[in-house]
């Protein structure tokens, strides 16, 4: 009874989705549902199975066990072109051998939709991604981002359940794939359709998704919001992953309930929390500080009864205007930290060799049980 | 290809040699397989000193040869005696012999003055006798022994077992055992198309009983060897060495007369090594050589004296085909009037068009 | 000073190519033309005219010929095309590595030997007392001796094994062009095997399947040996008629103006064709 009613409130349901290859195991006991209308990322590095599990929701491959559900309907067995899915694939694949008009118009075609009604249709999809008028012309004359807005068009005409989406900005330059994050998640909102997008990248996942699942070794480590993921990672590889953090190997010192005191191999003591994992003394853990969480002043007294307070030798300076970091070598231990710079103009003056007091909170130093 | 370019290379070569030493020549001889086996060509180099090298071909393709290069690249060539004054009036080929310098006592007389009056022009003689044969039936005699004449191939009961060349001889012959006769017809134009037009209804007519019109020799011997042909026009030569092989297989001379043939001498207008021609003429013709040139090439010559030293199974193969009275009736051809050939090709186009 | 050396460079570098165009190519023409525009009067004596090209079409023959071996070579390149589509995308899309490279050169191997041997290979297989009618024969499907050999079907065997390796190697080079992602795009927006093979898959390779079409198309009409020797009595080719007045009639004059119009009529087929599939011939055989 309550799967029924979980399928009925998921557009699309994994339900402990295996896949092998010749004893690899590429998806490992995965399972997730996306709600309707939302746009939900995948984002893993390479190798880590995201495609191989997009693929089994496509239908190109499938799954050694578990259960796939689209709409509440099981979608084992099924064929790729009988499933109600779309997908936009990593280069597009745009028929170089068609106008757009046809391009557009290739699902319909199979569907056997009148010619005319195809005409209708593919028209106002078009206009819909903003490119109005363009159905005759060849492919390779449009710009990168108009052909993904056509490759997302020829989807959509078809009103698909789900939109697979395969790292479509891969090929983009820079500029042009911040601007199309932003394009295709309007695109979602004003479609309302459920977005699969799987990424590499993580600032593409954090800009667009509603849900982001974090995928390694074939398994989802954590499922939540950009700004869960963020702020409160549930694993080591997920705090590694998603954003930038400086990484300390330590062994725990003392631990109180969350709250943990370790050293470094260096000798740098560290104050954090371990949010998830029990840590007892002697345990080795990884510990993530991330750049923008410590604070640096020129006078000790001025970071009050912080947890954590250090001196540091400015090494290097990364400028790179809203988004410029300084490296720093902590004076005690001789351990490397990169720091985000405030913004408030502050610390512009800072010069290779200054000497300055950093510090942050227990809180935002989370620590994670290393393995073996 | 290679012919080609070994007869280049032979041109050059010829070139480079004649300059530098007159007296040993290169003999570029135009020849069928068998007419000069490489024994007989050792003991010639060895005697005279001049070398020769041998290209092999056939009647057709040594007038096209010789037509493409306006008489030059060889010195001597072997077409067959009706191919000679016709292909010279037509397209000037050869050259006229110096009879002094061949030694007429080798030859039977008979023949030697039958082929000098064929193969005259103008009073000057362009040709002389070296290997002659005959072309007739070859028979597997214990499954078409009723095959007796050319037009028995048509016969229901060789259907589908029967072959032949769509060529001439097929249909000089298929005329013969018609009861006509084509070469009283020759120098008629008119005359010759009638009895053209009766062969080839009879050939078009023949058709269904044919298994496929032969190219080869050797295709020919397969067919016959393996049964699929039991009855064929082809050499008396193929047939004897069938023969050898399978005692059945023979050749026979048919009834209405074997159409005898006689490969010449005769020098291309454009060579250059005649002291080694004519060498080479006198030598072969000696009796010695010509029984070494019918073993190798299964046909007799027309060496006085040439047939002493043959084989004995040849002879008595030779003989158990031509008794007395099917030597009296062989049909030598005579020479070909120029426009002939146009005419039969259009015949012969006509019968591979058939149905 | 150095756009006058480099243009002499490039003369220099034309040179072999200009050579070989001029004297084995457009010299003999030239001169096969001047024979087929002579018309022979008597012996020796010619007149210039186009009376050899008169006789290929009025006499039905030569007609019928050219018309046979046209429509011969075009079924024959289709039926290469046929069997040689499945062959090539299994090889271009099935395969990869080693077995692809087993696959390819298993297609060559009939180059191996020469197209005299190739052909008697077939004979020994097809003939009355070869291997197809000994087996037939054998496992009791017919009583007596079968003759596979000296027909038309004979002849297009000949042809399509002669050929599928010039029909092979362009589609495989197309196929092995097209982003198999293509294909699953059309999969995934509803289409089928069919609808994919005719929209996605042929017009992709429409290039190769034309240049190869082209190749064995040619390669079929100017075939001499196999019609001849497999197809026995009734082969009648055009080449054959050819060799025919230049080898064994002397008439050089109306060969070379049956050459003359086998190059103009395949040409013509061939521009057709080109139409038709809406291809050039820089797009095809000029990549």
């Amino acid at each position: 009874m309550s799967q029924n009613k979980s399928a009925t409130a998921y557009d699309l349901e994994c339900q402990n989705i295996n896949k092998d290859f010749d004893g690899f195991k590429a998806v490992d006991d995965v399972s997730f549902g996306v709600p309707a209308g939302t746009f939900f990322s995948i984002l893993g590095p390479s190798g880590c199975g995201k495609t191989t599990l997009l693929r089994m929701i496509a239908g190109f491959q499938e799954p050694s066990s578990g259960d796939l559900l689209i709409k509440g309907k099981s979608m084992i067995g099924v064929q790729p072109n009988k499933r109600p899915v779309s997908m936009v694939f990593q280069h597009l694949a745009l028929f170089p051998m068609m106008d757009i008009a046809a391009n557009v118009g290739f699902g319909l075609r199979q569907r056997g939709v009148p010619r005319e009604d195809i005409a209708k249709r593919v028209e106002t999809v078009l206009e819909r991604v903003g490119l109005p008028g363009v159905g005759s012309r060849q492919i390779n004359q449009l710009s990168g981002g108009q052909k993904q807005r056509v490759a997302i068009a020829r989807c959509m005409v078809l009103e698909p359940d789900v939109l697979l989406l395969d790292e479509p900005l891969g090929a983009l330059d820079l500029k042009l794939r911040e601007h199309m994050k932003i394009e295709l998640k309007k695109l979602q909102s004003e479609f309302g359709t459920t977005f699969v997008y799987i990424t590499h990248d993580q600032s593409e996942a954090l800009v667009m998704s509603d849900q982001i699942a974090v995928m390694n070794h074939g398994k989802f480590e954590q499922v939540g919001t950009a700004r869960e993921l963020y702020h409160t990672p549930n694993t080591a590889f997920v705090a590694g992953f998603v954003g930038e953090a400086n990484k300390y190997e330590a062994t725990v010192d003392a631990a109180f309930g969350d709250a943990v005191t370790l050293v470094t191999p260096e000798g740098m003591e560290l104050k954090g929390i371990s949010p998830v994992s029990k840590l007892e003394k002697g345990d080795k853990a990884h510990v993530f500080v991330r750049p923008e969480a410590v604070r640096l002043a020129t006078e000790a007294d001025k970071f009050g009864g912080i947890e954590n307070l250090n001196t540091g030798i400015v090494e290097n300076i990364l400028f790179n205007g809203a988004n410029s970091h300084i490296i720093l070598r902590e004076e005690k231990s001789g351990g490397e930290m990169n720091v985000a710079i405030p913004q408030t103009g502050e610390f512009r003056d800072l010069n290779k060799g200054d000497k300055i007091f950093i510090g942050w909170e227990a809180e935002q130093t989370r620590c994670y049980r290393a393995e073996g | 290809m290679n012919k080609i370019l070994s007869s280049g290379i032979a041109l050059l070569a010829a070139g480079v040699l004649s300059t530098s030493a007159a007296q040993a020549e290169t003999l570029r001889l135009l020849t069928w397989g068998g007419y000069a086996p490489e024994n007989v060509v050792e003991l010639f180099e060895k005697e005279t000193g001049h070398t020769v090298e041998v290209t092999k071909s056939n009647n057709e393709e040594m007038v096209a040869k010789l037509r493409a290069t306006n008489g030059g690249g060889f010195d001597l060539a072997q077409p067959s005696q009706d191919r000679i004054a016709g292909a010279q009036a037509e397209f000037d080929i050869y050259k006229p012999l110096d009879l002094s310098k061949i030694d007429a006592s080798q030859f039977i007389p008979s023949m030697l003055e039958a082929t000098k009056g064929n193969t005259m022009i103008d009073g000057e003689v362009y040709g002389v006798p070296h290997v002659w044969g005959t072309s007739g039936l070859v028979v597997n005699t214990a499954m078409a022994g009723q095959v007796k004449d050319y037009t028995d191939l048509c016969d229901p009961s060789v259907a589908g077992k029967v072959s032949y060349r769509l060529k001439r001889p097929t249909l000089i012959g298929f005329a013969f055992s018609m009861g006509l006769d084509p070469f009283a017809a020759y120098n008629d134009e008119a005359a010759y198309q009638d009895i053209l037009d009766k062969v080839e209804a009879k050939l078009i007519d023949c058709k269904s009983n044919v298994k496929t019109y032969w190219g080869g020799g050797d295709e020919i011997k397969n067919l016959l060897r393996s049964g699929e042909v039991v009855a064929a026009m082809a050499w008396d030569t193929g047939g004897w060495s069938l023969n050898a092989d399978n005692a059945d297989i023979t050749f026979v001379a048919p009834t209405s007369g074997a159409l005898g043939w006689i490969d010449t001498f005769a020098m291309p207008k454009r060579g250059r090594a005649d002291e080694a021609a004519y060498a080479w003429i006198n030598f072969v013709m000696q009796p010695e050589i010509a029984a070494m040139i019918t073993t190798a090439a299964g046909n007799f010559t027309a060496s006085q004296g040439g047939d002493a030293g043959v084989d004995d199974a040849l002879k008595a193969r030779y003989q158990a085909s031509f008794p007395q009275e099917a030597i009296d009736n062989i049909k030598w051809y005579p020479t070909v009037p120029a426009n002939l050939e146009t005419l039969e090709g259009a015949v012969l186009d006509r019968v591979n068009a058939a149905k | 000073m150095t756009q006058a050396q480099s243009r002499l460079g490039l003369y220099l570098l034309m040179a072999p190519l200009m050579l070989w165009l001029l004297l084995l190519i457009i010299i003999p023409h030239i001169g096969m033309f001047l024979v087929s525009i002579s018309v022979k009067t008597g012996v020796r004596q010619y007149v210039t005219g186009f009376g050899n090209y008169m006789v290929f079409f009025t006499e039905p023959l030569y007609w019928n010929t050219f018309a046979r071996t046209a429509f011969m070579s075009i079924a024959a390149t289709f039926l290469t095309l046929l069997i040689g589509f499945p062959v090539a995308y299994y090889i271009a899309k099935l395969t990869r590595g080693r077995t692809k490279t087993t696959l390819f050169l298993m297609c060559l191997i009939p180059f191996w030997v020469s197209e005299l041997v190739r052909t008697f290979g077939w004979m020994i297989l097809l003939r009355e007392t070869g291997i197809f009618s000994s087996f037939l024969q054998y496992i009791g499907v017919h009583s007596g001796p079968v003759e596979f050999l000296y027909n038309d079907a004979a002849i297009m065997i000949g042809l399509v094994y002669t050929s599928m390796l010039f029909m092979v190697v362009p589609l495989v080079t197309t196929l092995d062009s097209l982003d198999d992602s293509l294909i699953e795009a059309g999969y995934d927006l509803g289409g089928n095997g069919i609808s994919i093979l005719r929209e996605i898959i042929i017009p992709h390779a429409m290039p190769g399947i034309v240049s190869g079409c082209i190749v064995v198309f040619m390669l079929s009409l100017g075939n001499y040996l196999t019609p001849i020797l497999l197809g026995g009595k009734d082969s009648l080719w055009f080449t054959g008629l050819i060799y025919s007045q230049f080898i064994t009639r002397f008439n050089w004059e109306l060969g070379s103006a049956f050459g003359f119009l086998l190059l103009g009529l395949s040409s013509t087929i061939v521009w057709v064709g080109l139409k038709l599939s809406r291809q050039s011939l820089t797009d095809t055989v000029g990549r």
